[in-house]
């Protein structure tokens, strides 16, 4: 690991003005993204503004019903969480589902959001990556693949975005709020992170020493009805292969309202719109599932080495929709 | 450039930082570089050397220890961070001398082999104990907004995951926790020959 300076702010003014124009400044939440990153020298900050004493740990119910969350709410604290367990289930058993109790005693929501592909080739720097190294190539494509995305892929990068806890908040329309040199602004989470395109190495849209300050979440007539499913190599501490966040407001059998987002299989959190429009005023049986889950997948692309994913995709996609909408025809 | 020697003796050569942590109940002033992790500021400055380091990069849980009594990876964080937090590592689960009630019952129950996760193991278990107790849902929990779990093998397994054993001591492991779990209260005093 490089050396760095190291600063710890007290307000968000602070840290905003601690980073300022420095490309060469990172924020540091937790530090398990990016502390593995600098000791593998594919991250190199010069400073380092650490942002764990800032004021943004708490979790409200907001007048309008939404429920906003610091960014500095730990994964655990967040899944732990009275009001999410109740009201957003999905988004608890995402973040269960994610890492190891160790870490999500230590990773913030703020850097979940954050947190960069586990492509292995990213993560050895012997190797191109056009994420790590813009212009050099993509290790991947050609190469071992079979963790990588098949939807919103591109010809300079296949990596999938990791995050569970992302998957779920894509499926309740979250709101990112941030905090910059010139003020506060919020995002559409499902706007916030980029696909690769031409510029893998762009991710997301902040800009140049933005704070994320928050993550508000919409109440909702369905969320309560949700769930996560995720299917992975082994039965915990992994990421996923694929996974699913769904939720359905079913009013006597019919399906009125539906939200379906995926894990595992993007390069970015996945939404599944189209599938959730094929599935209203339908009645919540297997066989609509199931051809929802087709339509979710209709457009992927696979590689050498993930061809089992689009059908491991669509079976997680289905059980999970029928761990909440019943297992019925 | 400040140049720095350890009480390890390894050689600090990038600007250092004064800094104050406090590690099982004691005081331990330090002046070390903002790159240096909490793990290696535990083993190699301050020479508290039970806790492990097994990948180095989360993966493993060797280097588990309590921050406040949560348990953390402390391999994956920095040791500046962490100032005025009160840290436990494995030589401080014992007290006055006798071994937790977890500790023994590793002992009783082979809960390990060549011992190299153990420092972890130990850490962990205790703070997922007390997250159990505290009503905290895990991934298998059926009921995540519900505080109402069974301490079944299911669970201890989920909730322990993030703790490898590369001897595949997971049986003992198990049985131990389940065993520190149901007499939490009783502390057995250890047997000098396990020291
Ligand atoms: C072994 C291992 C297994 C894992 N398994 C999973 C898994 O199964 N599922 C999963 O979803 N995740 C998993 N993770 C990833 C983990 O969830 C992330 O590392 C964590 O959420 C990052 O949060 P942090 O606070 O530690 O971020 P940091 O490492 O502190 O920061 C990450 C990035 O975000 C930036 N940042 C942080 N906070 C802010 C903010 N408020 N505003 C602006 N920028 C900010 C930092 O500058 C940095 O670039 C795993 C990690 C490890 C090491
Ligand atoms: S898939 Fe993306 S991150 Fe992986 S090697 Fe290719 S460019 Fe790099
Ligand atoms: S050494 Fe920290 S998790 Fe492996
Ligand atoms: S006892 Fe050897 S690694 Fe666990």
């Amino acid at each position: 690991m490089y050396p760095f300076t190291y600063i710890k702010a007290k307000t968000n003014k602070d840290a905003i003005a601690a980073i300022g124009s420095n490309t060469n400044a990172k924020f540091i939440g937790g530090g398990t993204n990016i502390v593995d990153l600098m000791k593998m020298n594919i991250e190199k900050p010069h400073q380092l503004v650490d942002i764990t004493s800032l004021d943004l740990k708490k979790i409200e119910t907001l007048s309008n019903g939404n429920v906003k969350i610091g960014a500095l709410v730990r994964n655990s604290d967040l899944a732990y969480h009275k009001t999410i367990a109740e009201k957003f289930p999905m988004l608890s058993k995402a973040l269960l589902a994610g890492a190891s109790a160790q870490l999500r005693n230590m990773a913030t929501a703020g850097g979940n959001i954050l947190q960069r592909t586990r492509c292995y080739y990213f993560y050895d720097t012997a190797t191109p990556c056009n994420k790590r190294e813009p212009g050099s190539g993509c290790s991947a494509i050609k190469g071992y693949n079979r963790m990588h995305a098949i939807l919103g892929t591109s010809d300079k990068c296949i990596a999938t975005h990791p995050s569970d806890m992302c998957v779920a908040l894509s499926a309740l329309d979250a709101i990112v709020h941030v905090e910059g040199i010139n003020g506060e602004r919020t995002i559409n989470f499902l706007d916030f992170h980029l696909l690769p395109g031409d510029t893998p190495e762009k991710e997301n849209v902040l800009q140049q020493g933005e704070l994320i300050t928050a993550i508000e979440i919409p109440s909702s007539s369905f969320a309560k009805n949700s769930t996560y499913l995720k299917v992975r190599d082994r039965a915990s501490y992994e990421f996923a292969l694929t996974s699913a966040a769904v939720a359905l407001d079913i009013h006597n059998g019919t399906i009125s309202n539906a939200r379906i987002a995926l894990g595992g299989v993007g390069t970015k959190p996945w939404r599944a719109k189209e599938a959730e429009q094929s599935l209203i005023n339908k009645k919540a049986t297997t066989e609509n599932f199931s051809a929802a889950a087709n339509v979710a997948l209709k457009d992927a692309v696979t590689y050498k080495y993930n061809a089992f994913k689009p059908q491991l995709a669509k079976q997680t996609i289905i059980s999970a929709l029928q761990m909440i909408g019943g297992n019925n025809g | 450039m400040n140049i720095k020697q350890n009480p390890s003796g390894l050689q600090a050569n990038g600007f250092t930082l004064p800094l104050s942590l406090s590690i099982n109940g004691k005081q331990y002033d330090l002046n070390i570089e903002p790159r240096v992790s909490l793990l290696d500021a535990l083993r190699e400055y301050i020479g508290l050397t039970g806790t492990k380091k097994g990948c180095n990069q989360g993966a493993c849980g060797a280097c588990t220890v309590l921050v406040d009594g949560e348990r953390i990876n402390s391999c994956m964080t920095l040791a500046v961070q962490y100032q005025g937090k009160e840290i436990t590592t494995v030589e401080g689960l014992a007290e006055d001398g006798n071994l937790s009630a977890l500790q023994q019952a590793f002992i009783e129950h082979d809960g390990f082999q060549c011992g190299y996760c153990t420092p972890g193991q130990l850490c962990s278990a205790t703070a997922m104990i007390e997250e159990f107790k505290n009503g905290m849902p895990s991934a298998v929990s059926p009921d995540v907004a519900s505080e109402e779990f069974e301490f079944s093998e299911k669970e201890i397994k989920e909730r322990m995951s993030g703790n490898l054993c590369r001897c595949g001591a997971y049986v003992g492991i198990v049985e131990a926790i389940q065993e520190a779990f149901s007499n939490k209260e009783t502390t057995v005093a250890h047997e000098t020959f396990y020291l």
